[in-house]
């Protein structure tokens, strides 16, 4: 358990490992999937264009994790798709979402919607583990030591035929420091656009929405904020037109400031909120609008 | 074409939840349980499958207490043919319950293990792909479309930022996200007319012991209670205080 490697999936993320790599206090090395060299002591580059399906991928990386004792992911859908399959081949140990670090074998995630805060404790041999970055230090200096370029030829027995993105051009909600997020009074997904799309442009901000805006066609999944969707963390967090139902308030609660604009008084997120304004979001959405400066 | 469909019994995932007093586990006293609801979209999408091939078999498993009977009888009566109740009171961690299930793949031989992509109670999100680790087999996460064609499995599934589309061999593993189906309501007497398919009841073929342990459970920090503001004037004065300028 002498070393960890922290697996990052673009450079974006290599500078996220900083503050786990410190609370984890093991010397560590990174393995950077696509981009340019990392933190760590060593950060091997392995300089794919596309990040290949998880099966054959998880196979390649095992030469090179079963060094470590310690192997960490940024938390997202990619890297646990990843990390459970690297967990299984390696017969380790693994923790998802990881908030906190208690010591190199001890640790605390959230469960049940973010209702508890659980402690474990690994008995034995290797962890891989997932963190959510917005629970540790950020901007810690990283130590920057050698790159060595590393040849990973996954043999993948699934094939990618299509890939789509559909984020427009916004900050992406894990990274955003300000969240506009709204939720099924926004009618419909012109509308969705308009206002909050709006709203967010003039901010800089990235867009979210609720479960039940993305089950009534108003978003697109992605956009999806709550224990099913998005864990975000932002400076600022409006929600506009949420009710704040357990699971959306999971994905939320480490924002740092939450406002809410609900027409409904008694909607449980004014519990949650830091500032809670009893009005129509499409009176109040489009004066904060004209109000801010913008970016 | 064989299905196997892992159920896990969850608290169910609309209860508030509390930890007992002294940490050492959830207050689960006055909460229901119920099939987590990423399975109950995979025992719904099995379901359909059979409907358009009645050649399709479609199996329910789930590792637990007797009490998982109810879970699995709830299974039966949305559609699936039958049910296997693995009986352990043990301590379990997801990586001994993708060992058991890879013990009952061998003998059941499944094309296809449809389950969800994680529980709502422990929320890991790696039982899925350690199973399909272990038996070499490939793996689509966060499925949103399903097509069987040949011997293949076309999946549209849900990324960071998108979707993709995988292509994969059977046999394969696949989980299930929100998007791929609206799981059919069952009615009390539908569990009760279940109550005549076969639910067989059987011991742990694993013996690996988990290399997890939770020993503590509790409350997160709540947030400190906020204030309501009059207008938006007074939300950005508020705003302007924390240090946020907009």
């Amino acid at each position: 358990m002498s070393r960890a490697l922290f697996v990052c999936f673009d450079s974006e993320e290599s500078a996220l490992v900083t503050g786990c790599a410190a609370a984890l206090g093991l010397p560590f090395d990174t393995l950077m999937l696509s981009g340019e060299g990392g933190a760590g002591d060593k950060s091997f580059v392995a300089g794919f264009e596309a990040v290949p399906p998880a099966d054959g991928l998880a196979e390649a990386l095992l030469s090179l994790s079963g060094q470590y004792g310690r192997i960490a992911f940024v938390s997202s859908m990619r890297s646990k798709d990843l990390a459970g399959r690297l967990a299984g081949l390696l017969d380790a140990a693994m923790l998802t979402d990881v908030i906190a670090v208690e010591s190199a074998d001890t640790f605390h995630l959230p469960m049940v919607a973010g209702s508890i805060v659980t402690t474990a404790k690994v008995t034995d041999g290797t962890l891989v583990f997932t963190f959510r970055p917005s629970n540790f230090a950020k901007d810690l200096p990283s130590t920057t030591g050698s790159t060595e370029k590393i040849a990973l030829t996954p043999a993948s027995r699934t094939q990618r035929t299509k890939a789509a993105a559909r984020s427009g051009g916004r900050p992406d909600l894990a990274q955003a420091k300000i969240i506009v997020t709204g939720g099924r009074p926004l009618k419909d997904a012109a509308t969705f656009e308009a206002v909050l799309g709006g709203l967010a442009d003039k901010l800089g901000a990235a867009v979210g929405a609720t479960r039940a805006a993305v089950d009534s066609g108003i978003a697109a999944n992605e956009l999806q904020v709550g224990q099913t969707g998005k864990i975000v963390a932002p400076d600022l967090y409006i929600a506009a037109g949420v009710s704040g139902s357990t699971q959306h308030m999971a994905g939320i609660k480490d924002s740092k400031i939450i406002v809410a604009i609900n027409t409904d008084a008694d909607a449980p997120i004014f519990e949650s909120a830091d500032f809670g304004l009893v009005q129509d979001l499409f009176t109040a959405l489009p004066e904060i609008q004209a109000a801010a400066k913008g970016t | 074409m064989r299905i196997l469909l892992p159920i896990k019994r969850v608290i169910d995932p609309y209860a508030k939840v509390k930890p007992l007093g002294d940490g050492s586990g959830i207050d689960t006293g006055n909460v229901k349980f119920d099939v987590n609801p990423f399975d109950e979209i995979a025992v719904e999408e099995a379901v359909r499958m059979k409907e358009k091939d009645p050649s399709i078999e479609t199996i329910a498993i789930s590792i637990g207490g007797a009490e998982c009977e109810d879970q699995l009888r709830k299974c039966l009566a949305m559609g699936a043919d039958k049910a296997i109740l693995v009986e352990s009171t043990r301590e379990h961690d997801p990586s001994t319950i993708a060992h058991e299930l890879k013990a009952w793949v061998e003998e059941l031989k499944p094309d296809l293990i449809l389950m969800g992509k994680q529980s709502t109670d422990g929320e890991s999100n790696q039982v899925g792909q350690m199973l399909a680790a272990l038996l070499g087999w490939p793996q689509a996460t966060y499925a949103s479309k399903i097509t069987i064609e040949g011997g293949n499995i076309e999946v549209v599934r849900e990324t960071d930022s998108g979707e993709e589309t995988l292509t994969l061999p059977l046999p394969a593993v696949v989980t299930t996200d929100l998007r791929l189906n609206e799981p059919r309501y069952i009615a009390l007497p539908g569990i009760i007319r279940a109550r005549n398919k076969p639910l067989e009841k059987a011991t742990e073929k694993s013996n690996k012991e988990p290399n997890i342990r939770y020993t503590k459970f509790q409350s997160p920090p709540a947030r400190p209670a906020g204030r309501k503001v009059a207008n938006v004037t007074e939300l950005l004065a508020a705003l302007s205080e924390r240090g946020v300028s907009l």
